[in-house]
Order: C-alpha cells, then sequence, then structure tokens
C-alpha cells in the first residue's frame, strides 16, 4: 500500500514540492492535488508579461493536464478545501470531496489585501493576483480609458505597466513618497519614478484613497484631500497576506504565516507547509526563489532522506518591466554598523550601491545596470570576503576579477549560480543548460538550442550560452571548429560555399549537391533557402529560381502569420499614397472580410489575417489599383521611408520624397542576403532615422550624406558615413553599388550591421568609394541583375497569371456526408 | 477496415512539396518526396498548431514554418530532441497515378464519422 499524500493548493510551491518528490521518489505515494482555480499550475510571475500583451496564457502554464496523467496524480481543480480532520486525518473540499492522507502538504499561497474603504465591493474593483483578475484588466482595457491603481509596489507597477500597454491612461497611487520602498532606496526609487513618467504612467504619491465611487460599476476615485479622479478600473496592490484560514481552523500554529520549522513541518509533524502561506524563523515570503528553495526541503523530508534543511533565503527582486533594469538584495538600506558604497551617473540613469559589513556584502540597489546583478548576489549568498576587490567591486564582475582569472568574459558565467536565468525568451538557466551539455555530451552551440531552447529564439544570448559551453566543454576551444559549418548537410561554411558557386559556375543546387558532395539528397530547410539565394545573386541571368527551397513567405509572396492566415502588404513608393489606393485598400478589407489593417513601421499598410486561399483574389484587387507587391514577406528591399523633405517642410533642404521614390523603383524586387530597409531624411533632424537603416540618405544644403550598416531590431546599431555626394544619381550609383557589393559578399541571413562590423567599413568605403571603377562596375552588375528580378510582379503574376495556382487551391476538399468509397482490388494497389 | 477516398494525382503534388486537401474535421496535408514517395499528416504541428503543408520538405522530413519543429512524414513523430506527434493517415499511389487516402474505421468512430 502507497502512503496517501495530498497537496492543498494547485499552485507554483505546491506542485515544485511534487515536482522535486517525484525526481526522489516517483513510486512512494498516491498523491492527490486540489486547486481553487480552474486552471492548471501556472507561473504566477509571468502574468505580468501575459497583462502587458508580450505573452499568453498558454505561454506561461507550467504543468498541463498530461503532466498530472503521466505522473498518476489525482487534480481536483475549482475545488476549495475547508476542512482539515487530523483526528481522522482526512481533507473535506466545498463540493463534499473527501480525501484520506498520510501526510499533508498545505501550500495554500496568501491573498490579496484589500483595503476595507467604501466602495471596495464595486465591480472594476481587483487585486493583481491570478488569471481571472488579468482577465478582468485586459476586458476593462478594452472599454474603458482610465485605470488607477493602489499601491506602488512591485505587483502595482508591473499592473501599472501593463494596463498603459494596453491603451489606458494609468494613475499609479501610493502612500509613501517612495516607490517600491520595501526593495529599494530613495536614490534607485526615483530613478524609477522618472524613467515610468516617461512611459506615461501617472503618480500621486504620499496619497490616502477614502473612497472608491460608483453604483454599477466603479467610476471614480476620491482621496484623503478631496481630490477624486476618473477611474473604469481599480487595481489594488497593496500587498499580500498569508493564506492561514484552513491552518488556523484545523488547530495548526500560525502567526502571520503557518509556522513552520526548518524541514518545512507545522507544529503537526503529518502537516508540512510551503509557499507564501508560511513563516520561517520569523520571515514570510512572496518572491518565487525562495519558494523554491523550500519546495527542494520538503520534498527530500517528503521522500524520507531528512538530510536538507532550510535556514531562510537571501532573497532579490527584479521589475518584471520590458526595459527597465532594476535589481534590489538583502539588506540594501543598512543601519549605522554598516558601509555603502556608492555609484551614481543620473545623466545616464545609472545607480548602483553595495551595503557592506566587515568586508562582506549585505544588500545591493541597482538600477540601469544590472549586468552583475547575479554575481553580488551569489557574494551574498556565499558570504565571501571582498577585502580584496573592493576598491573594483562596482565596476563589475569582469573588471574585478579580471587580474585574477585573467579577464576572460567566461569567468562571468563561471561565477553565475545555477538558477541564473540565461535566455529569457525560453526561461533557461544556467544550470539547466550545464547538466544537459554534461548528460548528452554536447559540444556546440547547435546542440545546446537543439536540446535546451537556449538562445533558439532572438539569439541574444547566444554569447553567454557560447561562454557556458567554453567552461563546461573540456577542450572547447581547441574542438570547436574554426569555421562554422553551414548546416548538418555539409562540412563548408557559407564562405566557402559561395567561392566554389563563382569559381566552379555552378548553376543549379543539384549541381551544388553534387560537386560538394551534401549529406543529405534533399539538402534542409537552412541550406536550401541560401544556396538558392547564392545561385541567383551569382548568375541572375542563368539560374533558375527553386521555387521548393524558398521560405512559405517568398514562396507565396505573402508573410505567414501564428494562426497560419497571411498579411499582404502593398507597396507606396517612398511611404506615399493616394485615395484610388486607399479605397482599392478599404474595399478589399471590406470583401474579404480581413481582420486587422495596421500601420507598419516602413510607411505603409498591413492587412493581416488574409486566408491563403483569399490571396490571388485579393492581389487582383489590389492590382486594379496600380498596386504591386511590398515584399515584406521577403529578404529583399522592404521598403524606403522617407520624410516630407523640402517638397513641404519649411526646414527641408533638399527632395527626399521624390529622392525615396527613385531609390524604390530602382531597388524593388532585389532578393539580398537578409531583409533590407531604407530611408531618406530631407534634413540633419533626420525625421526618416535612416541612421537605424541598412542605407539611408540624409540630405544637406550641399547634396546628400551616405550611411550604411545601421539596424533597430535586436542589437541595435548607428549607420556608419559612407560618403557625401552631391547629386541624386550619384546617391542612386552608390546604393545599387552598396547594395550589389552586400549581395555578392555577405551571407545569407545576414544583415548589413553584422556584414559591416564584420568585413570592416575600410572594406566598403575602399570598394566603393576609392575605386570608382570597382564601384561602377558593381552598379552594372546590379541593374543588370535587377533586369530579371523586376521582370514582373509576383502578384499580377499569380493574380492574374495564374502562376503557381495549385500553392493557393486545396487538392480535394472532402466533407464528410460524400465520402466516396472506392473499390479497390488488392493487386491494384502500387 | 479503411475507407479509401480518391483525392486528386500525383502530379498534382510539386515534388519537394505539398498539398491540402479540408475535410470537416480539418486539414490534411499530402506530400510529396523527391522520389515520390506520398505522405499524408494532419496539418497542424503539435507544437502550436502551425500548418505543415506550409513548410520546406527535405528528405521524409517536414520544417514547420511557424518554429522549425521537424516532423517524420512517415509517422507525424516531431523528431528528437523535441517532442510530440501529428496523427498520420495510410495513402496510396495506384498505377494510374491517382491518389488514394486512407481514413481508418477506427478513426472515423473518434470522429464520430458514420
Amino acid at each position: 500500500m502507497k502512503e496517501k499524500l495530498v497537496c492543498i493548493g494547485n499552485g507554483m510551491a505546491g506542485v515544485r514540492t511534487l515536482e522535486e518528490l517525484l525526481k526522489l521518489d516517483p513510486e512512494k505515494y498516491d498523491i492527490t492535488v486540489l486547486g481553487t482555480e480552474l486552471y492548471g499550475n501556472y507561473n504566477r510571475i509571468l502574468l505580468s508579461p501575459v497583462l502587458a500583451g508580450e505573452k499568453n496564457i498558454d505561454d506561461i502554464i507550467l504543468n498541463s493536464q498530461e503532466w498530472y496523467d503521466q505522473n498518476g496524480i489525482t487534480l481536483y481543480t475549482g475545488h476549495t478545501v475547508t476542512q482539515i480532520n487530523r483526528i481522522k486525518r482526512e481533507i473535506t473540499s466545498d463540493q463534499d470531496v473527501t480525501i484520506k492522507y498520510d501526510r499533508l502538504l498545505i501550500a495554500t499561497g496568501s491573498n490579496p489585501f484589500i483595503i476595507p474603504i467604501p466602495g471596495h465591493n464595486l465591480p472594476g474593483v481587483v487585486s493583481f493576483r491570478d488569471i481571472t483578475d488579468v482577465e478582468a484588466m485586459l476586458a476593462a482595457s478594452r472599454h474603458g480609458q482610465y485605470a488607477v491603481v493602489i499601491g506602488g509596489g512591485l505587483l502595482g507597477l508591473e499592473a501599472a505597466n501593463g494596463l498603459m500597454k494596453q491603451g489606458m491612461d494609468v494613475t499609479v497611487v501610493h502612500l509613501l513618497d517612495t516607490l517600491m520602498e520595501r526593495q529599494l532606496d530613495k536614490p534607485a526609487a526615483t530613478l524609477l519614478k522618472t524613467s515610468l513618467e516617461q512611459r506615461g504612467i501617472k503618480f500621486l504619491m504620499e496619497a490616502q484613497t477614502a473612497e472608491i465611487i460608483g453604483t454599477e460599476q466603479v467610476t471614480a476615485v476620491r482621496f484623503k484631500d478631496g481630490l477624486e479622479i476618473p477611474a473604469n478600473i481599480v487595481v489594488m496592490a497593496v500587498g499580500i497576506r498569508p493564506n492561514t484560514t484552513l491552518a488556523k481552523a484545523a488547530g495548526i500554529y500560525c502567526e502571520r504565516g503557518i509556522i513552520v520549522n526548518d524541514t518545512m513541518q507545522t507544529y503537526d509533524p503529518r502537516i508540512y507547509a510551503v509557499g507564501e502561506c508560511v513563516q520561517h524563523r520569523g520571515q514570510a515570503y512572496g518572491l518565487v526563489a525562495p519558494l523554491y528553495e523550500q519546495a527542494k526541503v520538503c520534498a527530500n523530508h517528503l521522500a524520507d532522506m531528512g538530510i536538507a534543511r532550510y535556514s531562510g533565503s537571501v532573497v532579490s527582486t527584479r521589475l518584471k518591466v520590458t526595459g527597465i533594469e532594476l535589481f534590489s538584495a538583502g539588506d540594501f538600506l543598512g543601519n549605522g554598523k554598516t558601509e555603502e558604497i556608492i555609484f551614481q551617473d543620473p545623466a545616464q540613469g545609472i545607480y548602483k550601491k553595495l551595503v557592506v559589513h566587515n568586508n562582506y556584502i549585505k544588500g545591493a540597489v541597482m538600477y540601469g545596470d544590472t549586468v552583475d546583478s547575479a554575481w553580488y548576489l551569489q557574494l551574498m549568498r556565499e558570504q565571501a570576503d571582498i577585502g580584496h576587490i573592493r576598491d573594483k567591486l562596482l565596476f563589475g564582475q569582469a573588471y574585478a576579477l579580471g587580474s585574477a582569472l585573467g579577464g576572460t568574459a567566461a569567468s562571468a558565467v563561471t561565477l553565475m549560480s545555477d538558477d541564473t536565468q540565461i535566455c529569457g525568451c525560453n526561461g533557461v538557466c544556467k544550470g539547466t543548460i550545464v547538466k544537459t551539455i554534461t548528460n548528452e555530451g554536447l559540444t556546440t552551440l547547435e546542440q545546446v538550442r537543439l536540446h535546451t531552447k537556449a538562445s533558439a529564439s532572438c539569439g541574444s544570448c547566444s554569447h553567454l550560452v557560447e561562454q557556458i559551453l567554453a567552461i563546461t566543454v573540456k577542450d572547447y576551444h581547441n574542438t570547436a571548429p574554426k569555421k562554422k559549418a553551414m548546416c548538418h548537410c555539409t562540412e563548408l561554411s557559407h564562405d566557402e560555399v559561395q567561392t566554389a558557386i563563382k569559381q566552379q559556375h555552378l548553376t543549379s543546387i543539384a549541381q551544388i549537391f553534387d560537386q560538394l558532395a551534401w549529406k543529405n539528397p534533399d539538402g534542409c530547410q537552412v541550406c536550401r533557402p541560401a544556396l538558392n539565394y547564392y545561385l541567383l545573386a551569382h548568375f541572375p541571368a542563368e539560374v533558375k529560381d527553386d521555387y521548393q527551397s524558398r521560405f512559405i513567405n517568398e514562396r507565396v509572396h505573402a508573410n505567414i502569420q501564428k494562426d497560419g492566415t497571411y498579411s499582404v502588404v502593398p507597396r507606396m513608393w517612398g511611404g506615399l499614397t493616394n485615395p484610388q489606393e486607399l479605397r482599392a485598400i478599404a474595399n478589399v478589407v471590406e470583401k474579404f472580410n480581413i481582420p486587422t489593417v495596421k500601420m507598419t513601421g516602413g510607411q505603409r499598410i498591413d492587412l493581416l489575417g488574409v486566408k491563403k486561399t483569399d490571396l490571388p483574389a485579393v492581389w487582383a484587387d489590389l492590382n486594379q489599383a496600380g498596386l504591386v507587391s511590398g515584399y515584406a514577406y521577403g529578404k529583399a528591399v522592404r521598403t524606403v521611408k522617407t520624410c516630407v523633405g523640402s517638397e513641404w517642410c519649411r526646414f527641408g533642404t533638399q527632395p527626399a520624397m521624390e529622392l525615396g521614390v527613385k531609390l524604390e523603383k530602382m531597388t524593388w524586387g532585389s532578393w539580398t542576403p537578409h531583409k533590407f530597409k531604407m530611408a531618406v531624411s530631407g534634413c540633419p533632424r533626420n525625421c526618416a532615422e535612416v541612421t537605424i537603416k541598412d542605407f539611408g540618405v540624409i540630405g544637406v544644403e550641399a547634396g546628400w550624406e551616405i550611411h550604411v550598416g545601421g539596424n533597430g531590431g535586436i542589437k541595435v546599431r548607428v549607420t556608419d558615413l559612407l560618403c557625401k555626394v552631391t547629386t541624386p544619381e550619384e546617391v542612386l550609383e552608390y546604393c545599387g553599388a552598396f547594395m550589389q557589393l552586400y549581395r555578392e559578399n555577405a551571407r545569407y541571413l545576414e544583415r548589413t550591421a553584422p556584414w559591416i562590423e564584420r568585413v570592416g567599413l575600410d572594406y566598403v568605403k575602399q570598394q566603393l568609394v576609392a575605386d570608382n571603377d570597382n564601384r561602377q562596375s558593381l552598379f552594372r552588375r546590379f541593374l543588370e541583375s535587377q533586369h530579371f528580378a523586376q521582370a514582373e510582379d509576383p502578384w499580377i503574376a499569380r493574380a492574374l497569371g495564374g502562376l503557381d495556382a495549385h500553392e493557393f487551391k486545396p487538392l480535394k476538399q472532402v466533407t464528410t456526408s460524400e465520402i466516396k468509397v472506392v473499390a479497390l482490388p488488392e493487386e491494384e494497389v502500387a | 477496415m479503411i475507407q479509401w477516398i480518391e483525392i486528386g494525382h500525383l502530379q498534382d503534388i510539386p515534388r519537394l512539396g505539398a498539398r491540402v486537401v479540408t475535410t470537416d474535421w480539418g486539414n490534411i496535408a499530402i506530400f510529396r518526396t523527391a522520389g515520390d514517395e506520398v505522405w499524408a499528416l494532419d496539418d497542424r504541428c503539435p507544437h502550436r498548431g502551425g500548418p505543415l503543408s506550409q513548410g520546406i520538405v527535405h528528405g521524409k522530413v517536414v520544417t514547420c514554418p511557424l518554429h522549425n519543429r521537424q516532423i517524420n512524414l512517415t509517422d507525424g513523430q516531431v523528431l528528437a530532441p523535441d517532442k510530440g506527434c501529428t496523427h498520420s493517415y495510410p495513402v496510396k499511389v495506384i498505377e494510374t497515378g491517382q491518389l488514394l487516402l486512407g481514413i481508418p474505421e477506427t478513426y472515423k468512430q473518434a470522429l464520430q464519422l458514420t
């Protein structure tokens, strides 16, 4: 007979304890979980990004029903336990389910504290605790304009940011004069407030709420001083209270929380408690890291190992507001006995403070630069003596330990704790990466991406993952291939393949596979699009486009979206349009029930949610008005953004719109290694933001400045000035020559910014500026290639010419009622 | 018992490509490999429901266009280290080049198709 373990609460702490227990002894207990919420176990700390529209509910589910099933756990959602009978050892839920237990785990979490002022029961007053609250806030943001958040702590500010992101007018009301006073000191809080105000959040400091006003629904909030502000939703985020009601009723000793010892047992040794509902050595925790530490200890004890003890946590906080770097840990205010080391640069918005006692770090506050926060936290947790690096401490780990560890960046990851999150997109910690590398015997970044998903989304943490590889894999730098193979079909690098294509005059993918001894007969989704591009770039007159080697977007000349529908972006030359085009767009949207019409960042209109089968008909209607493909789906010339130029502007020195249109007319249809964006500004005020474009032009009194290699995406890079010219014709020549150099020289999927970093600006200048003949011959090659690229608008070809018709029609439509049975003699089957 | 339905001709599907058969219970993707083998899967990636018919086909694998999950055409299994599986259907090419899609009786019962 297995023992029976019952867990009251289906939240992060309780379920984490069960996960840890299953790792230690999966067969020991029959486990039952009861939770009040109707959802499975989800990641409560990620509710903020859900509210801000950066994630959806599915993204934050930690354990699906499948997980419970696989592990033989009985789950009751929507059940609130109302009674623990310690004599009979059973619990009862509000739906009259009674379950016996041998050991019981209480993980009832906490309840948001609602200030009992008049009107606090009105519809429209919510807390910020669970999915239901978030849904209420999202609903309010769709119908109302004003949000009031009471409480300027961590949760309140995240709620405010989310509601602001949803387009509401948000006021945060705080009782004290310092935001997040439990985590921040005055200077840091001031920086934070300024930065949130710049985003558009309003603050009422030292304000006491007197009454929430409304009859059917909340309409306003009134303060002690008589001030009244409108509100369609009021979020109470003034604090949480451990949920001890059930434990108290069962006679278990509680103070603020349920009192537990170092093995997470309550005063009844059969009953354990973890999470926000407990009080341990006088501390109640409302953050996730200590909860996970408690879960580990509790599981260890439940599994009868009895070797782990919980001795409290050093807690640290981050604010989950995208773009705000803030960190706080431990005793950040200090006292008469402690010293403070402070670095302050208000102009840069950077503030760092360490509280030190006898050369041990006791607490830290950082704002604006939190790169080294994981390191300080570790020094705190380990109570490391920092005497020998005190003078360098605030300049960060790499600098402070530079002398001791040879100053390699790898030393930074060496000292990161295992639970340091490396990959923010997929939530992967250092420990997971190290363990997977060791267990699976991984040796390359590619493999780590496959197995852990770390750096597999946006890639901005790739260098960190590489460093972890370097410290985990013996001889990584010696075994790591000096060159990177294009994909797993070949040992050759992009550069080697390109050279072979040029030198051996290879003109088809089949020839490349044959000549270069490709390992897989069909190649793969990585190499085929790249090879197809290289062939077209080098031999535009001879090569036939290999349709099945293009990514779907380029194959059907539209962008695939998350639900399998497509978006359509017509070209608007230089960002200009006219009534005829706008009418055609409006008509198409109505005729085909297109759900979303959006302005893009590149000055054109995006029609989102078009069914694939409707694409040719949509294009046909747009073509009628003269609209053609904007190539918004392609590794190709996208758009030329312009300001209104000397055509309209009081300050304009040059006709930006006219030149923008000329550039776009010359370059449309050109395939490039990666998407290629341009802009033209008519004066140095640079309203078209040319300095973050691949190719940008700024008009000045004496002519035009040409800027190249900018990027506004993952890693912002400002353009380099290539040269200055005097006529629009020269701009066109430089543009075509620059594009051709990039097209022939860069690797597939390499934007101009990393390409210029790699080959160096000097090389580009030498090819284009210093060598007139070379520039002209590049330009000639560009125009030759355009002759083929601009042969026909791809939308017209498909809408009116019937090209690739099979792509937009189902092979067959089968309805269940008319399934036709085919009599099939056995011998006929091939 | 499998019920076979005529859905078209081998030549209707591009090599290294796919076409879609629409049904009352969702789309089915019919793939054709370089060697003219034909395979049929539900047109839904087990990861986030991406339309597999729009992916790049290589060997006996299709790469989902949404997040690059790799799915084995022969059985609908997602290639390691990722996990998951999408439903696969029997499909035949007869001598004339006609394609027959099979709907197993058990599957029809599950879908409550009679």
